[in-house]
């Protein structure tokens, strides 16, 4: 029998069964660009894998927006650990004010980073606070959570599309930081496509607003596998200022060992 | 020291890489000159004292050579300021000139040497290889070289940490101002009128252990010191000429120190304790505190470090050091511009009536090779006969201009 709530129940029913399968239809959606924005954020992480370890010769061009220039020289090696962030160690050459200050950082998947400060002129080593992570590195655009090992466990991911980049293919995925403390709402990464290295990044603030954008540019491949960049560009929009960090003499396995990144070896680093 | 001994201690710093025998690259060379001006709050105390502020220039060229075949390092730092005012201050000292070998698990260092412990910012108690340089800044963290051989084990099986182990051949006695001199005790120290307890005098060997560990959130250091006190006692004594003076007395001791810092996100809580043992006395004393680091002031690049430190020695009244019941407060704002500006305030209250120091410093870089310095530092309700009193009398304004190399 035809009955006036009999009705109204089924299409309550429909309702609710048609906005159900829609919004698992959207996330499911969701579900999936999360799911692709992992997958290529490993892809570029897997790419890296075995390297072991290199060093490099870093130098920091600073400009303002009225294009004064400072600069800034150091040199960074890096020990690549089994399941566990990179340990780095940065020694400072220029400013000469700053010569001989070192910088050890052990970088963890999850939680803050062990990070330790060698002052020279009263030969200390220093355990120091892990919340800086948002502060500017040497007084650049890079800030320490810019500068630190990317690990793929830091953010979520959420794949945004496909694009080109100055005619190159690339995935845009959108990465949301998963530690509070981070100076950043999210970042709109750019990854090649084919050879899994970033291209791109751009940095939100935590109103939201566009803040930074990072360019790679130069990018060689070493051992016939890992990409690094020869430059990177970072420009941050909302002061006009920017900093240009200027990559050479790459050098990989060398045979580091756990013990150059040790705290004690931070006072004969050189 | 006087400034001849000054000169020709740098000149043969600078004049020893041309012995060496390996090649030898301009970029190893590096250092500071720098230019320091310092004005006096109030008048000097003593006649003997020099009216006005003083004027000084100080060296310090570094240089560091590594042999490309076995990794050894040698490294030289030479010291020399000159005093228009005291003559006494003028002075040169081999900061640094040691060898170093790495080895697989061990290291050594040979020669003269410093080595810094300690993780607190007001007083730095377990820090005791090197000796001060009394007549450098009079925070005392600015010491002499000390000749040693220093070996090293890094990680240690089974997790167990590393340890140092130190011989250190030969005494350095503190330097003090001399009668011209301002930031001086009334009466001054005769430093060539040292007396040591042990009859080898400077010529004692001394030797120190410290084991070190990191374990979590957790640095621990624990040490032991057999040997001639760095801070040496005070006898009254007089000169020929009929002048009052306070002659340092230098004894053996042994002193057993623990350092721990516990660091999480924006905090740093420190320890200093140490137990202290001498023939006639034995003492504790420790300094307790925090530093809180709170990044990005108000949407800014500043950082605010906030610091705050107990200070105790159970020695009390009768400790020679100004701290002895005391708390320190201070704060650090770095500015994280591309200058590397920085302001510290610090404060020191005694909890005994012994009065209040307080101090500022402020730095920045000018261009790309300069660095400026400001500071002063000044004490009040001092009673006269305290080791503070030196900071409500010769109370300072201080300006540096550095180059550096």
């Amino acid at each position: 029998m035809f009955h006036p709530t009999n009705a109204l129940n089924l299409v309550a029913i429909s309702t609710l069964a048609t906005v159900a399968f829609l919004a698992e239809g959207l996330l499911a959606d969701d579900v999936t660009a999360q799911h692709r924005g992992l997958a290529i954020a490993r892809a570029v992480d897997t790419q890296d894998l075995g390297f072991r370890d290199y060093k490099v010769n870093v130098t920091m061009v600073l400009k303002n927006r009225h294009g004064q220039e400072s600069r800034r020289v150091m040199k960074s090696r890096t020990l690549e650990q089994k399941n566990e962030g990179d340990k780095t160690i940065i020694i400072f050459n220029r400013p000469r004010d700053v010569k001989g200050t070192a910088f050890l950082s052990h970088t963890h998947r999850t939680g803050n980073d062990d990070q330790w400060l060698f002052l020279p002129a009263l030969k200390r080593v220093k355990r120091i606070a892990s919340n800086n992570k948002s502060g500017p590195f040497m007084g650049s655009e890079f800030s320490y959570e810019d500068i630190a090992s990317q690990e793929v466990e830091k953010y979520r991911y959420r794949f945004l599309g496909q694009e080109k980049l100055d005619g190159q293919p690339v995935d845009v995925v959108e990465r949301v930081p998963v530690d509070k403390r981070s100076g950043y709402t999210r970042h709109v990464a750019y990854y090649h496509r084919d050879h899994h290295r970033v291209e791109k990044v751009v940095f939100y603030d935590r109103k939201n607003a566009q803040l930074k954008t990072l360019v790679y540019r130069g990018y060689k491949q070493y051992l016939g596998r890992y990409w690094r960049p020869d430059e990177m560009y970072m420009e941050n929009h909302q002061t006009g200022k920017t900093t240009r960090l200027i990559w050479t003499r790459y050098a990989f396995r060398n045979g580091y060992t756990d013990r150059s990144f040790h705290k004690s070896a931070l006072k004969r680093a050189r | 020291m006087g400034m001849i001994r000054a000169a020709t201690t740098i000149l043969v710093v600078a004049a020893l890489p041309h012995l060496l025998m390996a090649p030898v690259t301009a970029g190893e060379w590096s250092g500071k000159v720098e230019w320091e001006s310092r004005g006096h709050l109030r008048s000097a105390d003593d006649r003997s004292q020099r009216e006005g502020g003083s004027t000084s220039l100080a060296f310090q060229p570094e240089f560091e050579h590594i042999f490309e075949s076995s990794g050894d390092a040698i490294v030289l730092k030479a010291f020399g300021r000159l005093d228009e005012a005291d003559h006494r201050r003028s002075h040169a000292d081999l900061r640094e000139a040691y060898w170093e070998h790495v080895g697989d698990t061990w290291d050594v260092q040979l020669g003269v040497n410093k080595v810094f412990w300690g993780v607190t910012e007001s007083v730095h108690l377990v820090d005791i290889i090197n000796q001060t340089d009394g007549l450098e800044h009079p925070d005392g963290e600015d010491k002499l070289g000390q000749p040693m051989i220093r070996l090293g084990w890094q990680d240690l099986p089974g997790d167990a940490g590393s340890l140092e182990a130190f011989v250190l051949p030969g005494v350095r006695t503190r330097s003090f101002p001399g009668a011209r001199g301002r930031l001086r005790s009334i009466p001054r120290v005769d430093t060539h009128g040292a007396i040591f307890e042990s009859s080898r005098r400077r010529r004692h060997v001394d030797a120190a252990l410290r084991w070190s560990h990191t374990l979590d959130e957790f640095d621990i250091g624990l040490a032991h010191f057999a040997g001639t006190a760095r801070a040496p006692r005070f006898i009254p004594g007089i000169r020929p000429s009929g002048e009052v003076v306070l002659r340092p007395l230098y004894d053996q001791i042994a002193q057993t120190s623990l350092d721990v810092q516990w660091t999480q996100e924006g905090w740093l809580l420190k320890l200093e304790a140490l137990h202290h043992d001498g023939r006639d006395q034995y003492y504790n004393a420790a300094v307790a505190g925090f530093e809180y680091t709170l990044v990005g002031l108000a949407d800014t690049d500043m950082d605010l470090g906030l610091l705050g430190e107990y200070l105790f020695d159970d020695r009390g009244d009768k400790a020679p050091g100004p701290f002895e019941d005391d708390i320190f407060v201070g704060g650090r704002l770095v500015l994280n511009d591309v200058a590397s500006t920085e302001v510290l305030l610090g404060l020191i209250q005694d909890m005994e009536g012994e009065g209040l120091t307080a101090f500022i410093e402020a730095s920045r870089r000018l261009g790309e090779a300069y660095t400026v310095e400001v500071q002063a530092y000044a004490a009040r309700d001092t009673p006269p006969a305290s080791p503070l009193a030196v900071f409500r009398r010769d109370g300072f304004v201080q300006i540096s201009l550095s180059w550096h190399f």
